[in-house]
């Protein structure tokens, strides 16, 4: 198992390099090492700190961010499928961030474009957040106030659509010019990624992984169920929300950082928990996986494919397909 | 408990209420807009239009108010009245066939379907305007929709609630996608992709009414035609099995009303969200489970309700409009909140 998760760790330092080695000119793994160790000639110092560092590393945060928010969110909701993405937290991020992008009318520079479209995408992540909560507080099965794990996900679609309508409305409010920058924006790329952007992702992600990591053992026990939890004796509620409130957190984060990369937050937990052969899913698992999903498709978007397509598209068109096994195999069991 | 006829009584009588609503709403279309018209002259207008040999769409105008009339406000009214009215009996027959409460096209991946082959069609052959893409947009809802009921009846064969609205997601989701990759990399799809995704049913002239209006009354004949069958599939597979109705076959002639109605809808005035989710509830609470009724009340309901938030829309945002997709998100998406919070509602 640790030895797993050890493998993981440096495959995922692999991918890492890789993404910093291929590109227009193309630096051999041990040169990239070299450099990143301190040597290397002056050229080759400049193309992989200055240009090419900051956007591995965003891949890989922002990967890591996803991975961890849909294994925490999985975990409590009892839900293999629940995670930021079909509950609005993403689209509610990004009519923050679309918001700004089109009010500012064109504004590429500056402290509006640099600062104000990820702190609006925070803000639109967080309090979408904060309204399906509020909106799913009720009366559980069992008579008692709370937040019932399937009523949240409803919500959440329901959520969903009302922020998608909203970019939609945005987008036809538009210039051409200005809606063509928010699709682009809407699609999850790297290609914006700056050391000013990964450095609050990284400090975020850490805050939260401490979080997390602290309550493994609450998480655990909500991870058997609401009733056995309470039999335990743990503050289920205040837990639950101090739990919910980081996944949301490394969500927004990662979604203000570089725009939505779909369903990594979706796929990476389930990808760890069957790797691993876990019961449920696993923290750190979750996020080096997410962090090795998106650097991968980030490599394979500068490599493979033809256009310069952003990871995020990439990542939602290899995990919707994935998603769609996920249900089968599922209802599959549920029939034997 | 109501007597039988009595209650008869009071479901025709709400029909007729309905009747009497949906041709004030049908009017005040006409008459709202940008430029106010006197009652007087649209009902001038349109008695030209209408005692016209070459139809109502055809005629030429005798002045700009007519213009205005004939032109604009006619075919947008008749194809907001069309494409709402099938959407509510889409919606009834989805959670019909599916036995639940929450299902809707927008949820069940049609409108992605939709969205992706009218984009990839203004992507690849240039298209612009709406009936050229309507057709592209019509196979993909039906491609989208046997995929998710494909997927979500797996296995079990049961298409169980949350499954379908997850399949719905996950179809969504890679279509969008795809449906992103090609409005990124073309601007001019871009262009015309973002005005038909939000849901509108201006701009959209008489040609547009008259290519969906065949698929869209054969789908209202199919629904009214499987409502009894329908019925009795509600009391469970087995036993409507025991009463010697053949179950694959009736799901399947529904899938194929759904995709008519509701792929034609959206083909026309773009992906319109919870419209079909939110009418049948309203229908039911006046008719009851039946689908012989429900059926019928959801086409008025639906019609009336889209026709509204199309007027709403007209005036909140004057001088401008707001589009009728997001008029009926704001108002549904509330709605849907509070259906999911009533406990009973919501079965897995």
């Amino acid at each position: 198992m640790l030895m797993l998760v050890l493998a993981l760790a440096i495959g995922v330092f692999g991918l890492f390099c890789l993404d910093i080695a291929v590109g227009d000119t193309h630096i051999p793994i041990g040169r990239v090492l070299d450099v990143l160790g301190g040597g290397g000639s002056r050229s080759q110092r400049f193309i992989v700190l200055e240009s090419r560092l900051p956007r591995a590393l965003t891949a890989v945060v922002v990967g890591a961010a996803l991975g961890l928010s849909g294994a925490l969110m999985q975990s409590i909701l009892h839900n293999p499928l629940a995670g930021p993405d079909i509950l609005g937290i993403t689209s509610g991020a990004s009519l923050g961030a679309v918001a700004v992008l089109i009010g500012t009318g064109g504004a590429t520079t500056g402290l509006i474009a640099t600062v104000g479209t990820p702190l609006a995408a925070l803000a639109g992540g967080l309090f979408t957040a904060a309204a399906i909560y509020v909106l799913a507080w009720g009366r559980g099965h069992g008579g008692e106030l709370g937040v019932t794990g399937f009523r949240l996900v409803l919500i959440g679609i329901g959520v969903n659509a009302l922020m998608v309508s909203g970019i939609s409305w945005l987008l036809t409010q538009a210039t051409l010019t200005d809606a063509a920058r928010a699709q682009l924006w809407l699609t999850g790329s790297l290609n914006s990624a700056d050391t000013s952007k990964v450095i609050p992702a990284i400090i975020a992600l850490g805050v939260v992984a401490v979080v997390a990591l602290s309550s493994a053992r609450t998480l655990a026990a909500l991870r058997l169920g609401e009733e056995t939890t309470r039999v335990l004796g743990v503050r289920i509620q205040s837990q639950q929300a101090l739990l919910i409130g980081s996944a949301v957190v490394a969500a927004s984060v990662a979604t203000a950082a570089v725009g939505p990369v779909g369903f990594v937050a979706l796929a990476a937990p389930q990808i760890a928990r069957m790797a691993l052969r876990t019961p449920g899913e696993p923290l750190i698992a979750s996020a080096l996986t997410g962090a090795a999903l998106v650097t991968a498709a980030d490599i394979i978007s500068r490599t493979i494919v033809p256009v310069d397509l952003p990871a995020g598209i990439i990542t939602a068109a290899l995990g919707g397909p994935f998603l769609l096994y996920l249900l089968v195999r599922m209802n599959r069991k549920a029939t034997l | 408990m109501t007597h039988p006829s009595a209650a008869r009584r009071r479901r025709l009588s709400g029909l007729l209420l309905l009747l009497v609503l949906l041709a004030g709403l049908v009017v005040a279309s006409v008459a709202i807009g940008t430029r106010a018209l006197a009652p007087g002259t649209v009902y001038d207008a349109l008695a030209h239009a209408l005692g016209c040999p070459g139809g109502p769409f055809e005629c030429p105008a005798q002045s700009t108010a007519e213009e205005i009339v004939r032109e604009l406000r006619l075919p947008r009214t008749a194809l907001a009245l069309i494409s709402g009215m099938a959407l509510g009996v889409a919606g009834a027959l989805i959670q019909g066939y599916t036995r639940n409460p929450l299902a809707d096209a927008g949820l069940l991946g049609l409108n992605a379907g939709a969205a992706f082959l009218a984009a990839l069609s203004m992507f690849a052959l240039g298209f612009t305007a709406p009936e050229q893409y309507i057709w592209f947009a019509f196979a993909g809802s039906a491609i989208a929709g046997a995929v998710v009921f494909g997927v979500s009846s797996i296995g079990g064969g049961k298409a169980s609630p949350l499954s379908l609205v997850l399949a719905g997601a996950a179809v969504t989701t890679f279509l969008q996608a795809m449906t992103n990759a090609i409005v990124l990399v073309d601007n001019a799809a871009l262009d015309t992709y973002r005005f038909w995704v939000v849901g509108s049913v201006s701009g959209r002239d008489a040609a547009v009414f008259w290519e969906v209006l065949p698929f869209l009354v054969v789908g209202m004949g199919m629904a009214l035609a499987a409502a009894p069958g329908l019925n009795l599939l509600s009391l469970g597979d087995d036993v409507a099995r025991g009463l010697g109705v053949d179950v694959g076959r009736t799901r399947a002639f529904g899938l194929v009303t759904i995709v008519l109605l509701s792929g034609g809808a959206t083909a026309a005035i773009g992906p319109i969200a919870f419209l079909g989710l939110v009418v049948p509830h309203i229908a039911r609470t006046i008719t009851g489970p039946d689908n012989r009724w429900l059926i019928p009340y959801s086409a008025l309901i639906g019609g009336a309700l889209l026709l509204a938030a199309d007027i709403a829309g007209r005036v909140v945002a004057r001088p401008g409009e707001l589009q009728v997709g997001v008029m009926l998100a704001v108002i549904g998406a509330p709605f849907f909140i509070a259906l999911v919070r009533r406990k009973k509602l919501v079965t897995v």
